[in-house]
């Protein structure tokens, strides 16, 4: 597997595997995309990148542990359905801030939020059991 | 009106009033937990940290839990649907005193066992994630009592198992793959039976909302028809799956006895207990004429559950197989509660539900501190425990008795009240087999006490010397971890065999609100239900 | 249409049945991942099936214009479709963990946790 060619082209092609699951993650409230679809995406490219030039690699980019991501992304998950709490709205009831940046009206929501939240848990989830079966093979 | 641009009542499908902050009580437990698992996976290699945390948040949880009883006891059940929708669109949490009841002693157990835990669970087991998945545990534990929609109960079925997974091979031992192989196959088998059940409910109704599928069910004209009865039948198969009934029962004392004893506990309290609050919820709230047409079939398995549950038990050595066969024997005495199914007999099988709750991890602890004492878990090798402690000697025959069914503890009235609706039902040897199974029971527990407590020293040893074997007593056994909450679980056992009028009438009223569930569907759907 | 997709999922539910009945354990994984989906069509046929109408609304608009597929069904597979993959992928983790340390994955090899000379508990009082 870990051949010259592989090796040169994975950091790249994980780099746009990230950047394609960010993308596919935030087009995701009014097309078809969203947080468990990118995140899928971006678990793969964890695993491209794994493969080609080692788990202990991964594990150095990626900084935080797996689970630490997967625990991050839960959190910020269940806060976002805690902001309707203070507008005497039922739990998980979505919010919407609309902020102007240099004219551009740039719409901001806890759906977002939440959907970023599930994104990290299966970045985190799926990748740690794709890290841990990488590991194994190689011993 | 397709196609009308910008004007939209939104009342029609929103809820758009303000809903009082007291109401969130009703998310709370699955939401501390949530928050406080997920805080405690971030930090899981600051072992230090963790218990602290964990057992901090399993206090809350114990607060919002008993708030939520509170305020159901003052407002009748409280229901609060996600995001605003109105139901049966949106997924609805709803509340009535049997799942707070449930949920807050639940959670008093779970936190027992985090306790326990601070001194059982070494730091390797803390790196796991023994705090994480224990708190994620409880998240789907009071998620499943909690919710009111029924494919919302699967998704809490499976965040309870997946988390259950992890504890199950927190050390990696041998031992534990083993045993988590069989635990995960059938469990996972089980919940896609749930799942096929549900999947055809939808196809019927067209909706998921428990409410709604109760009224829909009750207004039809053959309510035990063909495609129903299917569906009962698969759903009684999940459920007994879960809950560990006669012929479905293999993977719990294969599985139970492997992990930390800590484990153990919160499984063997809480984990069959949701399959039994499941088929209680199904079979009495939404489908009542399935399960009158089933009754027989539910009769019988729970006889056979009592007689397999007692009988095991006794053929056991190991104490936390032997526990285990007794987690099933408890689980046939709710299953006849279900099976007779009057407000008499399902207040029965809560409240069996909560002191097999309670007794059942007491006993797992109490397992854990006798290997403490004397580095085993076999009958054989162990003895001569009342001579390092009498007290803890009088802690076990009250959990034994307990476990019995004997007066003047907390096994006793659920016990009176099944056999009771039993022969009022007319259904002379479901009572009998209660009592059977009790007393089988009392052999069983009997025999421990006297091998373990009351002769002088383990097998081979002259009998009244203490010469009792080597304890691998690593100062743990002078901890208040140890001993706090074997002492909390035994107070409530004493507690609710003296005064037990409280919990009949909490669970008189959970009953009647599942069997006459007006008020449950006038929760969710406003004043017309 | 209904009734063919019907058939392909009983189909799959007596495959799913066959490899769940082996002995080895990699089968009765396989026997549970064809389980999963077979269950995940059971919910989509009962929706009901239409064809080609995404269940989305144009941006312009607050109700779709027609007829639209079932939205509800969807989520539900999707949720469910989640949850069978990460369970499978753990429990396939699990099968490889038992497979090196037990050295076997037949699933009657697996005795130690139920050892097979069990000995009975001290007898009498």
């Amino acid at each position: 597997m870990r051949t010259i060619i592989f090796r040169t082209i994975a950091p790249y092609l994980s780099a746009l595997m990230v950047l394609f699951s960010i993308f596919v993650l935030l087009r995701g409230h009014n097309e078809p995309g969203g947080g468990f679809i990118g995140g899928l995406i971006a678990a793969s490219a964890l695993a491209i990148f794994g493969v080609a030039c080692g788990v202990a690699s991964v594990r150095r980019a990626i900084v935080f542990h797996p689970m630490g991501i997967a625990g991050f992304g839960l959190f910020i998950g269940a806060l976002a359905g805690i902001v309707s709490f203070f507008k005497g709205q039922p739990f998980m009831t979505s919010q919407w801030w609309y902020l102007k940046v240099f004219g551009v009206e740039i719409p901001l929501s806890t759906p977002l939020i939440f959907d970023i939240g599930v994104y990290l848990v299966v970045v985190g989830a799926i990748g740690s059991i794709a890290l841990a079966l990488e590991e194994r093979e190689s011993d | 009106m397709a196609g009308s641009p910008v004007s939209v009542d939104y009342s029609q499908a929103m809820n758009l009033s303000a809903v009082p902050a007291g109401d969130w009580l009703v998310v709370a437990p699955t939401l501390i937990t949530l928050l406080g698992g997920s805080l405690c996976l971030m930090l899981r290699k600051n072992t230090d940290l963790q218990p602290k945390l964990g057992i901090g948040f399993l206090a809350l949880l114990v607060l919002a839990n008993f708030g939520l009883l509170v305020r159901v006891l003052d407002y009748g059940v409280i229901s609060m649907v996600m995001g605003s929708w109105l139901p049966p669109f949106g997924i609805a949490f709803t509340v009535d005193a049997l799942g707070a009841t449930l949920s807050l002693i639940g959670s008093i157990v779970a936190l027992c066992a985090g306790i326990y835990g601070a001194a059982s669970v070494d730091n390797t087991g803390r790196r796991y994630g023994f705090y994480p998945f224990l708190l994620l545990l409880m998240t789907g534990v009071c998620g499943a009592f909690i919710t009111g929609d029924i494919f919302n109960l699967y998704v809490w079925f499976e965040v309870l198992l997946i988390s259950s997974y992890g504890l199950l091979v927190l050390g990696n031992d041998r031992i534990q793959l083993d045993g988590a192989v069989k635990y995960g196959v059938l469990n996972l088998i089980g919940t896609n039976l749930f799942l096929i059940a549900t999947g055809l409910l939808y196809g019927i109704f067209g909706t998921l909302n428990m409410a709604d599928l109760a009224q829909k069910v009750a207004a039809l004209d053959n309510p035990a028809s063909g495609t129903l009865a299917t569906v009962a039948a698969l759903y009684f198969l999940a459920f007994a799956m879960k809950a560990a009934a006669f012929p479905v029962n293999f993977w719990l004392p294969a599985s139970y006895h492997t992990p930390n004893v800590v484990v153990s506990a919160v499984f063997a309290g809480l984990l069959t207990k949701v399959g039994v609050y499941a088929l209680i919820r199904v079979f009495v709230l939404i489908l009542p004429a399935s399960r009158g047409y089933m009754a027989d079939v539910i009769a019988l398995v729970a006889i056979a559950t009592l007689l397999t549950g007692a009988l095991g038990a006794l053929a056991q050595s190991e104490l936390r197989r032997l526990f285990g066969y007794l987690v099933i024997a408890g689980i046939g005495s709710m299953l006849a509660g279900v099976a007779v199914g009057s407000t008499l007999a399902v207040s029965g099988a809560i409240f069996y539900a909560v002191h097999s709750i309670i007794v059942m991890t007491a006993l797992y602890l109490a397992a854990g501190i006798m290997n403490l004492m004397s580095g085993s878990y076999d009958l054989r090798k162990l003895g001569g425990l009342y001579q390092k402690s009498a007290g803890f000697a009088g802690v076990f025959l009250v959990l034994g008795f307990a476990v019995s069914g004997l007066p003047p503890f907390s096994g006793f009235w659920p016990k009176v009240i099944l056999v009771d609706a039993a022969f009022q039902d007319g259904r002379a040897w479901l009572g009998a087999a209660i009592l059977v199974s009790g007393f089988l029971t009392t052999l069983a527990m009997g025999r421990v006490w006297i091998y373990a407590f009351w002769r002088g020293g383990p097998e081979g040893t002259p009998d009244g010397q203490s010469v009792a074997a080597a304890g691998t007593d690593t100062g743990q056994l002078s901890g208040a971890a140890v001993w706090l909450p074997i002492g909390i679980l035994t107070a409530l056992v004493v507690y609710f065999g003296l005064q037990p009028e409280w919990m009949l009438e909490l669970s008189t009223q959970g009953a009647t609100g599942v069997v006459e569930p007006l008020g449950y569907l006038r929760s969710v759907f406003g004043g017309e239900g | 249409m209904e009734t063919g997709v019907v058939v392909l999922i009983g189909l799959f539910f007596t495959v799913a049945v066959y490899l769940m009945l082996s002995k080895q354990l990699v089968r009765m994984l396989l026997g549970i991942a064809i389980l999963g989906n077979a269950v995940n069509m059971l919910i989509f046929t009962n929706g009901r099936l239409t064809r080609e109408v995404p269940p989305l609304i144009p941006d312009h608009l607050y109700m779709p214009v027609e007829t639209t597929a079932n939205p509800l069904p969807q989520a539900l597979v999707l949720t469910a479709i989640v949850i069978s993959f990460s369970f499978f992928a753990f429990l396939l983790v699990l099968a490889f963990r038992a497979y090196q340390e037990l050295g076997t994955d037949e699933v009657n090899e697996m005795r130690i946790a139920e050892p097979e000379n069990d000995q009975t508990p001290p007898q009498g009082y």
